[in-house]
């Protein structure tokens, strides 16, 4: 039985929106009951955004977080605001490239995933988002990496298609962080 | 059709369009702009007519001439907006036209706030605008029911002559839900031989009214409008009963709150409180006899909206005085919290268990 509920957060054009959309997609993908909620309003406009998703194998309650299971921080407002709201023994995924500080709760499992480094290696800044997917899918074992990948063609389309090569490089590179930490 | 993602807002303008709706008439208002942006992209493309009016009282207005020359049309707005929609409204119902409005409410009152509400309940099931008239209150608390509604709202509208209105908040207009577009169940929809689309030397004119000078002639229109509104009030009425076998004490909420309430349910299951849940779908008609049944089941109810105490009139109506009837409410675009609710129940029950 999975119930996961996610609340990804970062400055408006980090891709925090479409990383949750993503996942989301992933998850009607696997037959998952599925719920993607964004912030709405003035303060969407370059100032911070997030998103709450909820996968489960039971029908979506509240389509609000509370209690989040996993919280994927793109910047620092987002880490100081969020990592309250994880559950014990609950996921952060905290974006190393732009945060100064790890974690401050150690009841929950935090990975330090440099994610914009990374994004830069593979040629492509805006693909950080992916990184920290890649590391939320190898930590949770809650979707396959292929229903992402299926989800970004239907995304994508056509024209994008020849984007789906480096977006399964970040996914990969975010697991592989995982895996080889100590952490967890 | 296979399930795909969809934003409610742009869900509604799929609905609308797979029900056969040929005409969009409205202004844009947060939060539900995505709706008129979707209809403008789309419904060119299924041979149909966006227009984006000069104001919310003209878009009304032009939903009163498409609806009177037999065309299914819709508007959509949000609470400030849907004021100045009331008097178009009553001329609607006056003239006995289909149509359907979209309320994604925001917080009052005046411009109040962008962020999710419910409090029109009042303006949209007591009638909003001048006169006696009722409409069909339908709250979807799902992207799915959402289209579900949306679909059969355009079939209620034409079975009754009578405006429908579908209401949601800010949260359910820009949340993502998988959705399938699915037929309703078939109506018996008689022909529109009353649209005034030119006589085709038929030999009468069709006229579309609202205005009945002779008070007598009034009267008699509206007792006509009430066997109606009677029918409406029999057939109409929809329900979720909730995890209702003999619970502590029963919510009662419509919507998006209703899906909070559904987790507040499963929380007070770890402390051993079972919370029953009556969510109404249609918000008039009211179910009020399913209160009076689950009375005898239950030792208090509590309304939870996202206004300052609405609907909770309903349910104590629908309660009759045989249990106690509380109400919990945040409001302004606040929404309700689980734990807070859950401490109001247990504040209710009589501390903490």
């Amino acid at each position: 039985m999975i119930n996961e509920r996610i609340i990804m957060a970062g400055f408006g054009g980090q891709g925090v929106m479409s990383m949750g959309q993503l996942l989301t997609y992933a998850g009607m993908i696997e037959g998952k009951n599925v719920s993607w909620l964004p912030s709405y309003g003035p303060e969407m406009r370059g100032g911070t955004a997030n998103c709450n998703v909820i996968i489960s194998d039971s029908p979506v309650a509240s389509p609000i977080v509370t209690d989040a299971t996993a919280v994927i921080a793109m910047n620092r407002p987002s880490l100081d605001k969020f990592e309250p709201s994880i559950i014990e023994k609950g996921l952060l995924l905290i974006n190393s490239s732009l945060i100064d500080r790890s974690a401050e709760r150690d009841d929950i499992i935090a990975y330090d995933i440099p994610a914009n480094d990374i994004a830069n290696e593979l040629g492509n800044s805006r693909i950080a988002n992916m990184v920290m997917l890649g590391a939320y899918l190898e930590a949770t074992g809650a979707l396959k990496k292929e229903s992402v990948i299926e989800a970004l063609k239907k995304v994508f389309g056509e024209r994008k298609a020849h984007l789906i090569p480096i977006n399964e490089d970040a996914l990969d590179r975010g697991a592989q962080l995982v895996k080889g930490s100590s952490c967890g | 059709m296979a399930k795909v993602l969809m934003k409610g807002n742009e869900a509604i303008g799929a609905a609308a369009i797979k029900a056969g709706c040929k005409f969009f008439f409205g202004y844009p208002i947060t939060p539900q702009s995505e709706l008129p942006e979707y209809m403008a992209r789309e419904m060119p493309k299924a041979g149909a007519t966006f227009l984006q009016a000069e104001s919310e009282v003209a878009a009304i207005n032009m939903v009163y001439g498409a609806a009177g020359a037999g065309a299914r049309v819709m508007t959509s707005s949000s609470s400030p907006g849907i004021s100045l929609k009331q008097e178009g409204i009553s001329y609607i119902a006056g003239a006995e036209l289909p149509c359907v409005i979209v309320n994604i409410i925001r917080g009052g009152p005046g411009l109040g706030g962008i962020q999710p509400a419910q409090s029109d309940y009042f303006q949209a099931t007591k009638g909003g605008g001048h006169g006696d008239y009722k409409m069909v209150v339908l709250a979807p608390a799902s992207v799915q029911e959402l289209t579900d509604l949306m679909m059969e709202g355009f079939d209620i509208a034409d079975q009754y002559r009578n405006p429908v209105m579908i209401i949601g908040d800010g949260m359910l207009g820009q949340m993502m839900e998988p959705v399938e577009l699915r037929e309703p169940k078939k109506r018996d929809l008689k022909p529109k031989d009353w649209a005034t689309t030119g006589t085709g030397g038929r030999g009468h004119t069709n006229v579309i009214n609202s205005l009945f000078i002779d008070p007598a002639e009034c009267e008699k229109h509206n007792l006509k409008l009430k066997a109606k509104f009677d029918e409406m009030e029999k057939n109409e009425k929809k329900y979720e009963i909730f995890n209702c076998e003999n619970p502590d004490i029963i919510a009662v909420a419509y919507g998006t709150t209703a899906r909070i309430v559904k987790t507040v349910i499963d929380k007070c299951k770890e402390e051993g409180i079972n919370v029953g849940l009556i969510r109404p779908i249609s918000l008039w008609p009211f179910p009020y006899e399913v209160f009076e049944e689950y009375a005898d089941k239950t030792k208090a109810f509590l309304s939870v909206e996202m206004s300052m105490g609405q609907m909770v009139e309903d349910v104590k109506l629908g309660v009759n005085g045989k249990k106690p009837v509380h109400f919990y409410g945040r409001t302004g675009g606040m929404v309700p919290v689980p734990d807070d609710i859950i401490a109001e129940i247990k504040n209710i029950l009589g501390g903490a268990k």
